[in-house]
């Protein structure tokens, strides 16, 4: 028996740790999308490249619309900021051990992919602003003129992708305070839960912005392309049918990846063990077995392969079901990761 | 340079919180917040038990995971002593070294930085024992150069059973136990 008093109650640190509220995993979910929306989008551009068709790739209206996302993460983590009015310091500086560091630069960099990547689809998107800004239309030209640009630009968009995705998991990995998140498969399950949801994102807009006319005008189209990015085009059944192909294999992935972390965790130290039954049986295990894994994972998983044979309609639910275990993966993971801690030996 | 560490002997230590209190007064720490704190461990099956009282604070880690993880580098390792401060104008308090310390010993600062324990870094490097070690009424707390050989810290880990908490994170911790 262990029976442990402790005199200190710091706000947010006792009795356990919750440092982090919502911002954090809204800034994971959205970054993650974002990932998953770069890579889409990126492989559809070197597809361009090749000389496919670009009206049939969907997925190029995602930088847009992966833009504001970006900005909704980075809004997120702002707000989640103790002393806001030095957010200016990261900038300072570059922390070489630090994934935070690493993150914020890296940051810099995805965004001016997503500007550049935003200018391929100009002229279909916001047509209005390509007349009042006519560089835009410019460099829009000159970048989907060109071949080599395209692919360098799909490249740029993967590899960024594929780092911002797991470095939403690197970041809570490396602290080695909380064994919840001392495993190494953390960023390639975000990664893959990013490209699942990105895929997500993808379909819900696929359904629902088209409809709209395409914004007109100066300030009325400024404003109305915030909501409606993606022009009057709908895209063609057979993307549609691509983003739930893609989605499926990214939800088997995510599933296999999911189990071999609760695996990793509960076979590795009393520590980690204990960390892992906070979502297998503890108090997060209805959000980790009923809302991520049989709604965000099974339940999309059985939908999905259903419409594809043709058995139900098709629907968007699967594709918002997606999403809210993506974004439940974040909650449960940043949630038990701060409850979970390194366990005394004796307390055993 | 030397490199401060602190040794507290938990066969004196009665847990009165003098060293709690003097720390809130010395570094004007606000009022439901603590830099450090009394933590009481019973072990064992009645009638057979062990009690250990412990003073404890951040462990100034030779290996600390607060300062890699810091984005702007506001957590740095400072002379005299290799003692883990924070620098409040750099920190953005995102609270990344709050999340990767093992002993929770990190909080916000009402004023929105992180803030701990400092080894009273402005009594140290002025060659004064830290606040907490000055008023210890039992004299159960050590504070010294764990490099030199001669001191008593060094001098009490080589003759005194001795353990460090959760060594097994990895951080090196510089607060020794004597049992």
């Amino acid at each position: 028996m262990l029976e442990t008093t402790i005199t200190r109650s710091n706000p947010l640190v006792d009795p356990s740790l919750a440092v982090w509220s919502w911002e954090i995993p809204v800034y994971l979910f959205a970054g993650g999308i974002v990932a998953g929306m770069m890579i889409l989008g990126g492989l559809a551009m070197l597809r361009i490249a090749k000389g496919d068709d670009p009206r049939t790739f969907f997925s190029l209206h995602t930088p847009l619309f992966a833009f504001m996302l970006i900005n909704v993460g980075m809004g997120a983590l702002f707000l989640d900021l103790a002393h806001k009015l030095y957010v200016w310091r990261v900038y300072l500086t570059f922390q070489p051990d630090s994934p935070m560091s690493w993150g914020s630069w890296v940051l810099l960099v995805v965004y001016g992919a997503l500007m550049a990547s935003a200018l391929v689809r100009l002229p279909q998107a916001w047509p209005w602003l390509g007349r009042r800004v006519p560089v835009l239309q410019t460099l829009s030209d000159a970048i989907t003129g060109s071949p080599g640009r395209m692919r360098l630009l799909g490249w740029a968009n993967i590899l960024l992708g594929a780092g911002l995705g797991i470095y939403t998991g690197i970041l809570l990995n490396t602290m080695v305070a909380r064994p919840l998140w001392n495993t190494g498969l953390l960023g390639p399950l975000f990664l893959v839960s990013g490209l699942s949801a990105g895929a997500a994102a993808m379909h819900v807009a696929s359904v629902f912005l088209p409809r709209r006319p395409a914004p007109e005008g100066m300030l009325g189209g400024a404003i109305s392309a915030l909501v409606q990015q993606l022009g009057p085009e709908p895209p063609e059944r057979r993307t549609v049918d691509t983003l739930i192909r893609a989605d499926i294999a990214f939800l088997a992935i995510e599933l296999v990846l999911l189990g071999l972390v609760v695996v990793n965790l509960q076979t590795s130290s009393a520590s980690h063990a204990v960390a892992a039954a906070l979502i297998v049986s503890g108090p997060y295990a209805w959000a980790f077995w009923g809302v991520i894994v049989a709604l965000g994972i099974l339940a999309p998983l059985a939908l999905q392969w259903l419409e594809l044979d043709h058995r139900i309609p098709h629907t968007v639910l699967p594709a918002l079901l997606v999403l809210v275990g993506g974004f439940a993966l974040r909650w449960v993971m940043v949630n038990a990761g701060q409850a979970s801690h390194i366990v005394h030996a004796a307390g055993l | 340079m030397p490199r401060f560490g602190m040794v507290i002997d938990t066969r004196k230590c009665v847990g009165c919180m003098d060293c709690v209190v003097a720390c809130q007064t010395e570094n004007d720490v606000p009022a439901g917040y603590c830099r450090d704190w009394i933590t009481t461990e019973v072990r064992g099956e009645f009638p057979a038990l062990k009690m250990e009282i412990r003073s404890e604070r951040c462990n100034h880690c030779d290996n600390p995971p607060c300062v890699s993880c810091c984005p702007t580098g506001a957590s740095h390792v400072a002379d005299p002593g290799r003692v883990v401060l924070v620098t409040a104008n750099k920190c953005i308090g995102c609270k990344a070294c709050i999340a990767a310390c093992p002993y929770d010993a990190r909080f916000v600062h009402p004023k929105g930085y992180v803030d701990k324990c400092t080894f009273c870094h402005h009594r140290t490097k002025d060659g004064l024992d830290p606040a907490c070690v000055a008023v210890c009424p039992t004299h159960c707390m050590a504070f010294g150069d764990l490099d030199d050989p001669a001191s008593t810290v060094s001098t009490l880990l080589r003759t005194r059973a001795h353990h460090a908490l959760l060594p097994e994170a990895g951080t090196k911790p510089r607060i020794f136990y004597l049992t």
